[in-house]
């Protein structure tokens, strides 16, 4: 009972369809929740985020901002230049968190305008900056360094 | 001298590139035979030019010479010796170097082994593949050489980036290289099959071994990269949905599909046209990893030194070899004849499904990994796409090829019978219910998905059992003629249960780290953490001068339910030179699972924060892996696999109580 070929295109095509049907709405679902944007301290200030979103924020670590306290909680400002955001974090820094240094951060914004992150990305070595900061200050004309975000 | 030697080889090779990209292509529409030849001496002369290249280079690094500006920018004379070899491939210009010498290799391999093949398909294939060596051998001269010196000659090179080394160096990069270099080989048999216009099961045959062979270095070297990230990097994880991991898992997810359809093309001379399409899509595939990698779009732990020229030298090549190959397809296909029909419940129904859902899978992460990329460039907005997105995408789509497997697997050619093959599972099927639903009970915390994820995996590796004792076992056989007829079975059948068992394992490893426990704090000596079942004691903390750097260390010992289990020391380098500390994650492995602590600070009253997790069952993530590509591996020595046995003998068929 082997199919003609008519028969045979017929049940791929169906069944490529389904395959389809299905990952196209995994993925306009996913896209539409699972996707984190990213915002620098203005930007956040002029939008209205909604409550409980997650965000991506990202500048420099402002000098002399870094509080640490003992149960590994620690707050520090992200800056732009023109806007200085608070953010709480509870966790481990990265080992390049330093005053002065660019960072990203990932959480919610706090109904008082304190960013509460749950990850922070600071550059991963000398040589390299994540994107989205090396953007943000580049946007503020602050970042100084060379054009890319990885440099040799 | 031998520098400039090997630089000189390396533009030799790629006149010879040259030669052997034109010359037999000739040839093989003049149908002359002559010119033909000329691609199996171009590609074995070009394989030790560069080969004698890449010596000169590692030479260059093994004797420190420092007038070589890659030896001085990447290493250092008191580095220890394999990581001068290794050195040689940790950076742009000779991990280029390794890739055309893997590309090269593979030419020279395809003329040695092809004595066997239709001459003009073989001239056709060496004629391809030596299009792509040209291509990155020309890459590599003019944008990335080498072979640069500098002058003034400095006294010492900067030494190698520390996370680098690590015995990963040695293994990870040329695993993966020939991986996705492997699969040129598969893009040249289907565009030389395309130009040669006879396409048929000998094509598949041929080709086959190939893409295996790739494939199984692809798994290696992807798990491997992903066991050296996890203890070397300090997060704790094994897979980041990193933009590269992505463009190495995009080749994989398409050259799993590509290996499964070549055994319908081979058995049934069927999916002709879809086995071609896939294997130009996978080596396309790799070239675009070569684009993500190097051209400095997107940015990663893994981004070499970008240069804007490089990109669009890569870019360039992706078009033209994925652009030619898919332009040439189209024209070409339409005259493919399509070969053995079949019902839709059947083997080849069942692969179809198989590759639908692989395909699917791969558009998932290229559509997560290219977004943000493309939302950039059109509006300017600046998003990150990252676990969440492929967790909701790519896993359900993979896991619904995975609960399909095992019935799929077990189908009949031609035409199968879904109720038969039901039947021959269902013990299987039984006994992973049962499993879940154990676990579901007797497990409390973490999430849903761990019990089901382990019965899926169970589901995979009883479902291959069930396949190789269905067709092993007939009813009133003794168990001796049972053992014969298991070991009779072919080889690849074996491979393919065991690469499917080996899928399973996995799948338990990465279900477990549901039941993973992660606790972080700030210890005084003396003072414990809890994670789970365990404890660390923090011991003392101290400082350690290793050859060229300097580490603060903090020991724990590991309690067990209040037994001593062991110690683990973790800590934090300061490589001479250098002003980024690295951490050093301490592993202890109690059976399958580890104690991981990764030391985040030391304070000056002695304490440390770190962040410490105990991993159930990680082993089997990595281990599953390797049983995959032991599968692969076992199919590749089945003796069909070998080019020239075509059939095999009757006797043996007839033992194995199917038609082989």
């Amino acid at each position: 009972m082997a199919m003609t070929r008519k028969q045979r295109r017929l049940v791929t095509i169906g069944l490529a369809g389904i395959v389809l049907a299905i990952a196209a709405t995994l993925i306009l679902t996913a896209a539409k929740d699972k996707i984190v944007f990213f915002y620098g301290p203005t930007e956040l200030k002029t939008m209205a985020a909604s409550p409980g979103q997650r965000l991506r924020i990202g500048g420099l670590i402002e000098a002399g901002s870094l509080v640490k306290s003992d149960d590994l909680r620690v707050a520090f400002r992200v800056t732009d230049g023109t806007t200085v955001l608070a953010v709480a974090y509870r966790g481990l820094l990265p080992d390049l968190f330093r005053e002065g240094q660019g960072v990203v951060a990932e959480g919610v914004l706090e109904s008082d305008g304190t960013f509460r992150a749950d990850s922070v990305l600071a550059k991963h070595d000398e040589n390299y900056m994540p994107k989205e900061v090396a953007e943000a200050l580049r946007k503020q004309g602050v970042w100084k360094g060379q054009k890319d975000g990885a440099t040799p | 001298m031998t520098v400039e030697l090997g630089h000189y080889a390396l533009i030799l090779a790629l006149a010879l590139a040259f030669v052997q990209m034109t010359v037999p292509l000739w040839g093989s529409l003049a149908r002359d035979p002559a010119l033909m030849r000329v691609g199996r001496m171009a590609a074995w002369a070009s394989f030790g030019f560069v080969a004698f290249s890449y010596m000169a280079l590692t030479m260059a690094y093994v004797n420190s010479d420092f007038s070589v500006l890659n030896v001085v920018m990447n290493s250092h004379s008191a580095k220890p010796l394999i990581y001068k070899i290794s050195g040689v491939w940790s950076n742009h210009e000779g991990s280029m170097m390794l890739w055309v010498l893997i590309l090269v290799l593979f030419a020279a391999l395809v003329a040695w082994r092809g004595g066997g093949m239709p001459e003009r398909l073989l001239a056709s294939v060496l004629s391809v593949q030596g299009a792509i060596a040209f291509a990155f051998i020309l890459f590599v001269v003019v944008t990335s050489n080498p072979f640069e010196r500098v002058f003034p000659i400095p006294v010492e090179g900067q030494g190698l980036n520390p996370v680098l080394q690590d015995p990963g160096l040695a293994i990870h990069p040329p695993l993966l290289y020939l991986g996705y270099v492997g699969f040129s080989i598969a893009y040249s048999f289907a565009v030389g099959a395309l130009i040669h216009g006879r396409i048929d099961a000998v094509f598949a045959r041929f080709v086959r071994p190939w893409t295996l062979l790739a494939w199984l270095f692809l798994t290696l070297g992807i798990s491997m990269g992903s066991y050296w990230a996890y203890y070397e990097l300090g997060w704790g994880g094994w897979w980041f949905w990193d933009p590269v991991e992505n463009a190495s898992l995009m080749p994989w997810l398409m050259g799993t599909a590509l290996v499964h359809c070549t055994v319908v093309m081979e058995k049934r001379d069927a999916l002709k046209v879809w086995t071609i399409l896939l294997a130009i899509l996978t080596f396309s595939l790799s070239l675009l990893g070569a684009f993500i990698v190097r051209s400095g779009v997107l940015t990663s732990v893994h981004s070499f030194a970008s240069d804007p020229t490089r990109g669009v030298f890569i870019l360039g090549i992706l078009t033209f070899f994925v652009g030619g190959g898919l332009a040439l397809f189209a024209w070409r296909a339409p005259l493919l004849r399509q070969g053995g029909l079949f019902a839709a419940v059947s083997r080849e129904g069942a692969l179809i499904v198989n590759n639908l859902f692989l395909a699917a899978t791969c558009a998932a992460v290229l559509i997560g990994t290219l977004y943000p990329l493309a939302l950039e460039a059109i509006s300017g907005a600046a998003i990150s796409v990252g676990a969440p997105f492929f967790n909701a995408t790519a896993v359900p789509l993979f896991v619904m090829l995975l609960a399909f497997l095992p019935i799929g697997q077990t189908l009949a050619w031609k035409r199968g019978n879904l109720l038969g093959a039901a039947q021959r599972m269902m013990v299987a099927l039984g006994i992973s219910i049962l499993v879940s639903l154990v676990m579901l009970s007797m497990v409390h915390g973490g999430p849903v998905a761990a019990p089901l994820g382990v019965g899926l995996g169970a589901w995979l590796i009883l479902g291959s059992v069930s396949e190789i004792v269905s067709r092993s076992w007939r009813r009133g056989a003794t168990l001796r003629i049972f053992v014969v007829r298991a070991f009779g079975l072919p080889r690849a059948a074996w491979g393919a249960a065991l690469a499917h068992a080996g899928i399973g394992v996995t799948v338990i490893g990465v279900a477990a780290t549901g039941w993973g426990v992660e606790n972080l704090g700030v210890l005084k000596p003396g003072e414990r953490i809890e994670i789970g079942a365990y404890s660390l004691v923090l011991e003392k903390s101290f400082v350690r001068n290793g050859q060229g750097f300097r580490e603060d260390v903090a020991r724990f010992s590991v309690m067990e339910n209040g037994e001593f289990a062991g110690t683990v020391e973790t800590g934090k380098r300061v490589h001479a030179g250098r002003d980024m500390p690295t951490t050093e994650a301490g592993i202890l492995t109690l059976g399958l699972g580890q104690v991981y602590a990764s030391v985040n600070d030391f304070h000056a009253d002695g304490s440390v924060s770190l962040k410490a997790y105990w991993k159930p069952l990680v082993l089997l993530i990595w281990l599953g892996s390797v049983l995959m590509a032991a599968g692969g591996g076992l199919a590749l020595i089945d003796r069909r696999s070998r080019i020239g046995i075509v059939v095999r003998s009757k006797a043996a068929a007839l033992l194995a109580g199917r038609p082989a």
